[in-house]
């Protein structure tokens, strides 16, 4: 009998009305020592669209993000940003393709030495050596206001919560104006309310800037809230993809088990 | 039973996967510093955290030295009836020898060790994947700026090392036997030539390639959380003396060689 892991790797299709995905994933092969995480996994994401990439810890969701950011290798597959395969690229010329792209760590991964409106300045002092100090500074303002930290400019890292600098490494993020925005957990190990709130922010700034966006998250519930469709995986394959009343109304065991536990 | 030949196979891979290791980062680093857009506002904040920073350190660890040869050297001086040498003897001793090696020692210490928990704090948080998922390029910000800042204040602070090693040697001199401070430097100098004290001093840009080098490579390649910073800490001051020793006997031989 056929189960959820012999279906094909799925065929990466341009959407519907023509255009090609500004991510797409196909076949992905990563291997750890002797452990295969991710086993032929094909993904694609459109601009303006969220997809939510869930499953248990430790099938591979974060070295997925990773693979796509460019911060490890994969072993066999392309991932393909904008229709050009970054497999293989060197470090200068994958930073281009960076510049287009907003990655959101687990932990914020907030520079420890620098206030949070040097952490948020950070991306722009590098690429953006045409701003003024003053058109800097203002950018920085108007970031950290949109992730509601807006007085909290000459803290340190160390003197905000997990929440807060999560939001902050959200407003870090974006000071490119990215088109793909990659989201790791983004609300692993917080409390119910600020999840709600780190949803609801993430909500608005996909309206805003219409951000092909991947989230990776075992939360289902703020899966629901923020994403588009939802893939799910499982021994490094997807299970499932699609909106989530196609995973409620899916016979599949691991697809009921892991909507029944979430 | 493995076979002595088994059981030395893991260390002797180790030790040529750590080389190859070590290559490949420089070949990185390298590439990544003498390719635009280059750091000049962290370059010159590392300029500060090794020169002016050390700075203090290497002072008290010249002064000491200055005092021990001193004492040492007039000692043995006496014995051959050659007092009149000591001026010279401190000198070339601490110019040509102690100096360097002592400045490099230290800082290798205090910069080794520093650079090696910095960095590998940074890696175990995630920061270093952070700069470069910004598309930053962490070898041209982070090692080269902190490489290059070793080289260029080495042969600075062994001056400072020098000079105070010479005036607290002269000052130790002084106390038992009275001596001008200009006559023990003309005295010491007598006869010295470019060769006898330049190339030493300028060996020690060298010191920096390798403290800097080692630091860097340890801290960048950390795993294993509070454990592996420690680890990466102790093995940049650890292989940055061993290994800083060992470019000194060929750096000697060099300058005998190439500066008579």
């Amino acid at each position: 009998m056929a189960t959820a892991y012999d279906i094909p790797a799925k065929q990466v299709e341009p959407e519907q009305d023509g255009r090609a995905p500004v991510v797409a994933v196909e076949n992905l092969r990563k291997t750890f020592a002797s452990h295969t995480v991710l086993n032929g996994i094909s993904l694609s994401v459109g601009r303006g669209e969220t997809l939510a990439v869930l499953g248990r810890s430790g099938t591979g969701k974060s070295v997925l993000l990773r693979l796509i950011i460019g911060l490890e290798t994969p072993d066999s597959g392309s991932i393909r940003i904008h229709g050009q395969d970054i497999a293989g690229l060197a470090l200068d010329r994958m930073g281009e393709i960076r510049k287009k792209m907003g990655f959101l760590f687990q932990h914020a991964a907030l520079y420890d030495s620098l206030t949070v409106g040097e952490n948020v300045a950070f991306p722009l002092v590098h690429h953006r050596r045409d701003m003024s100090k003053s058109e800097r500074g203002d950018r920085v303002k108007q970031l950290l206001a949109e992730v509601g930290m807006k007085g909290d400019l000459d803290k340190m890292p160390s003197d905000i919560s997990g929440g807060m600098q999560k939001r902050v490494g959200l407003a870090r993020a974006l000071a490119l104006e990215p088109e793909i925005l990659l989201l790791d957990e983004p609300t692993a190990g917080l409390d119910p309310i600020s999840s709600g709130e780190i949803d609801d922010l993430i909500l608005m700034l996909q309206r805003e800037r219409q951000m092909a966006s991947i989230v990776v998250t075992h939360d289902l519930h703020s899966a629901r809230t923020i994403a588009d469709r939802l893939a799910l995986l499982d021994k490094g394959k997807v299970v499932i993809e699609g909106r989530f009343e196609d995973l409620q109304q899916s016979d599949i065991g691991f697809v009921k088990e892991f909507l029944k536990q979430s | 039973m493995p076979s002595v030949a088994g059981s030395a196979a893991g260390p002797v891979n180790g030790f040529f996967e750590w080389f190859g290791s070590l290559g490949i980062f420089s070949w990185q680093v390298l590439k990544a510093a003498v390719t635009p857009p280059y750091e000049w506002r962290e370059l010159i904040r590392q300029l500060d955290e090794v020169g002016s920073k050390s700075l203090s350190l290497v002072v008290m660890a010249g002064a000491a030295i200055g005092v021990i040869i001193s004492l040492e050297a007039r000692y043995s001086l006496s014995r051959f009836g050659a007092k009149s040498m000591f001026p010279s003897t401190l000198v070339y001793s601490v110019i040509q020898v102690m100096g360097p090696i002592i400045t490099g020692l230290v800082v290798s210490g205090r910069v080794g060790a520093g650079i090696g928990a910095e960095l590998a704090s940074m890696k175990v948080t995630e920061q270093i994947d952070a700069i470069e998922a910004s598309a930053i390029n962490p070898y041209r910000l982070l090692a080269a700026t902190r490489i290059l800042a070793c080289i260029l204040m080495l042969p600075l602070l062994t001056l400072a090392t020098d000079a105070c090693a010479l005036v607290t040697g002269w000052f130790a001199q002084n106390l038992v036997e009275p001596l001008s401070f200009h006559q023990f430097i003309s005295s010491g100098f007598n006869g010295a030539t470019f060769n006898a004290f330049l190339p030493p001093t300028f060996k020690t840009a060298m010191y920096g390639l390798v403290i800097g080098l080692i630091a860097c490579y340890e801290g960048m390649r950390t795993r294993g959380g509070a454990e592996g910073v420690g680890r990466a800490a102790t093995n940049s001051v650890v292989l940055g003396s061993l290994f800083l020793i060992l470019s000194d006997v060929v750096l000697v031989k060099f300058i005998l060689v190439f500066f008579p």
